[in-house]
């Protein structure tokens, strides 16, 4: 493996901040924590202009964007996320045992929005060099065409017809069938959150977000229209497990330089594209542990290659027997080859987030709550371990 | 005129702030905040949402009194108060 194609940095949105590892001499070595003491739940780096960006959560004094131009030796903070006046939602409530999704109240009650958490940052194309995407909890989608100075909601998906339409302009018009995100319960709401951002490398114009939950969200028109993608979809918790909304996707990825390939870690399974979104099909194999987890990484080459971690659903989220390990299909999902090498067997009770897997080139890496980080450099058929005492682990980026 | 005083935390985002006996015109909580923000710009977005009201998990009080209206910040201050801003205790 020559060293062109490895990566050179690798972030990390821990829970007490930011850490960078470097790639020097063959080896990876953490830097001093940045952020200290702030959740970081995302980190990333823009292949465009090197910019990092950490995603900060803080408990008290609301969720900030931070923004490093000098390669991660200072960050500012950007404050200009916001939710414009008069932009409300509908709110949700835990679902009780009679709570029947496709039977909202029929009397809605609406809140003022406001930014509770940045849970993705995704950058445009190399054709609109200053444009980032920001996903939010409670489910707005910001845009920003200046590096991330100042930021827009995108109105036409907030004001969407599954959203109960325009509450700017008034009460809703439509039933509301966007769900509550469990990841929103440490803000003491029940409300949608957008964290999965996918732009077509071939088009600008041409996205895909994912919610949870709602599902996945097609743009054609950079933005002006939206429409659900969920063919296919299954929600075991549904009265009709194949409703156009109400889907659970715990994240979306895409085949870079097969951008028609999409790939779905579900609460409900594994779900593939080879259509950009027009249909997903279930490629789960339970007996081979594949099926609930939270990340998924597609290959940026092969559009029928994808990494999972799974993890034993649902009400449990850990790994399966106390044995972790990654599972890989290079086949569009038909067939799945779990690795172990190098991953803890007995007493592991790691569970990895959505974020918190990532693929570059022939490296992986991922990080779990239990503060434990793992890399690979051979397709994810063995493993290193990167450290076992990090802050538990929201986001693995390469950079 | 009333003085402020604020947790120690805020300073590693207003370092201009440390040290600094704060004074500013006597008013509503909601106009010693926008003084304070004239001094230490962006102040007001950690302490207050995108609507103006306090933050969850931040607590302001004049004096020994916590302030009531958290959503308009209308409490008053007298000229010779104190106006303390925290973190409220949460987390771990």
């Amino acid at each position: 493996m020559s060293d062109t194609i490895l990566p050179k940095m690798i972030l990390l949105g821990t829970r007490k901040g930011t850490i960078i590892f470097d790639r020097i001499n063959a080896k990876w070595l953490p830097r001093p924590i940045a952020h200290a003491g702030i959740p970081v739940c995302y980190a990333a780096r823009d292949p465009r202009d090197g910019t990092l960006w950490a995603s900060l959560d803080h408990g008290h004094w609301g969720p900030k964007l931070s923004r490093s131009r000098d390669g991660g030796k200072t960050w500012d903070d950007i404050t200009s996320l916001k939710y414009p006046k008069g932009a409300r939602y509908i709110v949700k409530y835990l679902p009780t045992p009679d709570f029947n999704p496709e039977s909202p109240s029929a009397n809605p009650e609406y809140a003022d929005a406001t930014v509770l958490k940045i849970w993705n940052i995704t950058f445009g194309n190399a054709d609109h060099p200053y444009r980032l995407y920001a996903g939010t909890i409670p489910g707005g989608l910001f845009v920003s065409d200046d590096g991330g100075d100042s930021w827009e909601l995108n109105r036409p998906l907030w004001n969407h017809e599954s959203r109960g339409g325009d509450l700017f302009a008034g009460d809703a018009t439509s039933v509301n069938l966007w769900n509550g995100t469990p990841a929103s319960i440490d803000y003491g709401i029940f409300e949608p959150g957008i964290h999965s951002i996918i732009v077509d490398p071939r088009d600008p114009n041409h996205m895909h977000i994912a919610v949870s939950t709602a599902g996945v969200i097609e743009t054609t028109d950079g933005g002006q229209s939206w429409h659900s993608r969920n063919q296919g979809m299954l929600n075991d918790y549904m009265p009709n497990p194949e409703s156009e909304w109400c889907h659970d996707p715990h994240f979306v990825t895409s085949c870079p330089s097969q951008p028609d390939y999409l790939w779905q870690q579900n609460h409900f399974g594994v779900f593939y594209s080879d259509d950009g979104a027009k249909s997903w099909k279930k490629v789960s194999i339970p007996d081979v542990g594949v099926n609930f987890g939270f990340p998924i990484a597609a290959d940026a080459n092969d559009g029928r290659t994808a990494w999972v971690v799974p993890a034993r659903a649902d009400a449990e989220r850990m790994a399966i027997d106390g044995g972790l390990f990654v599972a890989r299909t290079s086949d569009g999902g038909q067939t799945w080859q779990t690795f172990r090498d190098g991953l803890p067997q007995e007493n592991a009770y790691d569970i990895v987030l959505r974020h918190a897997l990532d693929a570059s080139g022939d490296c992986l890496c991922f990080g779990s709550t239990s503060g434990n980080a793992y890399l690979s450099e051979d397709r994810g058929e063995t493993w290193q371990c990167l450290g076992n005492n990090f802050p538990p682990i929201y986001s693995v980026r390469f950079g | 005129m009333p003085s402020v005083k604020m947790t120690g935390h805020l300073y590693r985002f207003f370092p201009q702030l440390k040290d600094q006996i704060i004074t500013v015109p006597a008013g509503s909580v909601a106009e010693i905040l926008l003084a304070i923000n004239e001094i230490a710009p962006g102040f007001t977005d950690y302490v207050l949402d995108e609507h103006g009201a306090l933050r969850r998990h931040v607590n302001i009080s004049i004096n020994d009194n916590i302030v009531i209206d958290k959503i308009k910040l209308s409490d008053r201050t007298p000229d010779d108060g104190t106006v303390y801003i925290f973190q409220s205790l949460s987390g771990g």
